[in-house]
């Protein structure tokens, strides 16, 4: 099964960022799929990215609500929220487990053998705080002399936005390197933090700072597709504890906000089938006993 | 130790908040459409952001 989710990670992202004519056009794609909402962090200034960001999508249309406003426009961002509340319904956190590239990247970085370390639970709120404060109040709050405000989170935070869409775009067009500034700096050592910090740690961006994660994490208790806990059969040996990437000790908290149901618990760790899949309350699948307790990471 | 409630196996009862979720949001986003709100969606997401580069 984790091969599988490996596949679904490789082929989502090439779905997010399917426009490979930038070399020649050195520029971003600009066709019609940009209408559609990219389900996991993917900048939508990355020159191959083929669908819109909801985080920067929904900052700007915040940002730019007064001047919308004042000209008989009501762009709330209900069509963003719509779509990132389709997919949290349906799948939660799953959407970061098996579709987020940035996800993906911090997974892949992690599998750089070094010594490992946890991420301390406390921070786990801080995403909360990007999502509420850097990508809602401050864009639609602090507003410059005609109305408009910032993509805060794209602009002081976001390490997608810096190596998907800045390092790329700058390579490709000469002329922006002229306006690197004290701006780029602050982005360019966050994006350095968040991926060296990936090496040692399981997907710390994910954990602390992402705001679209923290969206998901709203639903993890309405989600459609969750895991579900047979009380009577966990023996309470924690063995889900010490597979999990996101530090959920899952017989603990089933519904646990930081859950990205990558099924390491239910596949790789339990050997009592107390952990399954289901839709709805339906259940879809038992322990994929194929996978032995040998592969465990 | 366990948060959820409807844990046995045998008893599988159909979920309905997700539904609702759901269909409360599939209505944001129609209303979001009906507002033309995707197309300015589309107008910003083909344009380089400047602050998603760290330049703006
Ligand atoms: S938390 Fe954010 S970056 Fe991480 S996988 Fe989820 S959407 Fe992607
Ligand atoms: S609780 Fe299980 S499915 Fe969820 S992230 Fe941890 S190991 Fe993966």
């Amino acid at each position: 099964m984790e091969t599988v989710r490996k596949w679904v990670q490789v082929i989502m992202g090439f779905l997010m960022n399917g426009s490979w004519s930038f070399p020649f056009t050195r520029t971003i794609y600009q066709g019609p799929l940009k209408v559609i909402c990219a389900p996991g962090l993917n900048c939508y200034s990355c020159p191959a990215a083929t669908t819109y960001c909801p985080m920067g999508s929904l900052q700007q249309l915040l940002g730019g609500l007064r001047f919308a406003l004042e000209n008989g426009q009501y762009y709330f961002g209900f069509s963003v929220l719509g779509s990132i509340g389709i997919l949290g319904g349906l799948f939660g956190r799953m959407i970061c487990g098996w579709a987020c590239p940035f996800g993906f990247i911090q997974e892949l970085l992690h599998k750089i053998p070094t010594r490992k370390f946890g991420v301390p639970r406390l921070l786990s709120h801080g995403k909360f705080v990007f999502l509420f404060l850097f990508v809602i109040v401050l864009p639609l709050a602090l507003v410059d002399e005609s109305g408009i405000g910032s993509p805060w989170y794209c602009k002081f935070v976001c390490p997608a936005g810096t190596l998907e869409a800045g390092i790329p775009m700058l390579l490709l067009q000469p002329n922006l390197r002229n306006t690197i500034g004290l701006l780029f700096l602050n982005k360019f050592v966050i994006m350095l933090i968040f991926l060296t910090w990936a090496i040692f740690a399981s997907r710390p961006f994910c954990r602390t700072a992402c705001p679209l994660g923290a969206f998901y994490a709203l639903f993890s208790r309405v989600r459609l597709i969750k895991l579900r806990l047979d009380e009577a059969r966990c023996t309470n040996c924690k063995a889900c504890h010490h597979v999990c990437p996101m530090g959920v000790k899952f017989n603990e908290s089933p519904d646990d906000p930081e859950c990205i149901t990558c099924l390491a618990c239910m596949n790789k760790a339990c050997k009592f089938d107390a952990i399954s899949l289901e839709i709805g309350g339906i259940p879809l699948a038992v322990p994929d006993r194929g996978i032995s307790l040998s592969s465990k990471p | 130790m366990s948060q959820t409630s409807s844990n046995s196996r045998k008893k599988s009862p159909l979920r309905k908040a997700p539904i609702v979720v759901i269909a409360a949001f599939l209505l944001l986003w129609l209303i979001g459409g009906a507002t033309g709100e995707p197309g300015r969606v589309l107008e910003q997401a083909v344009q380089v952001c400047l602050s998603c580069i760290g330049i703006g």
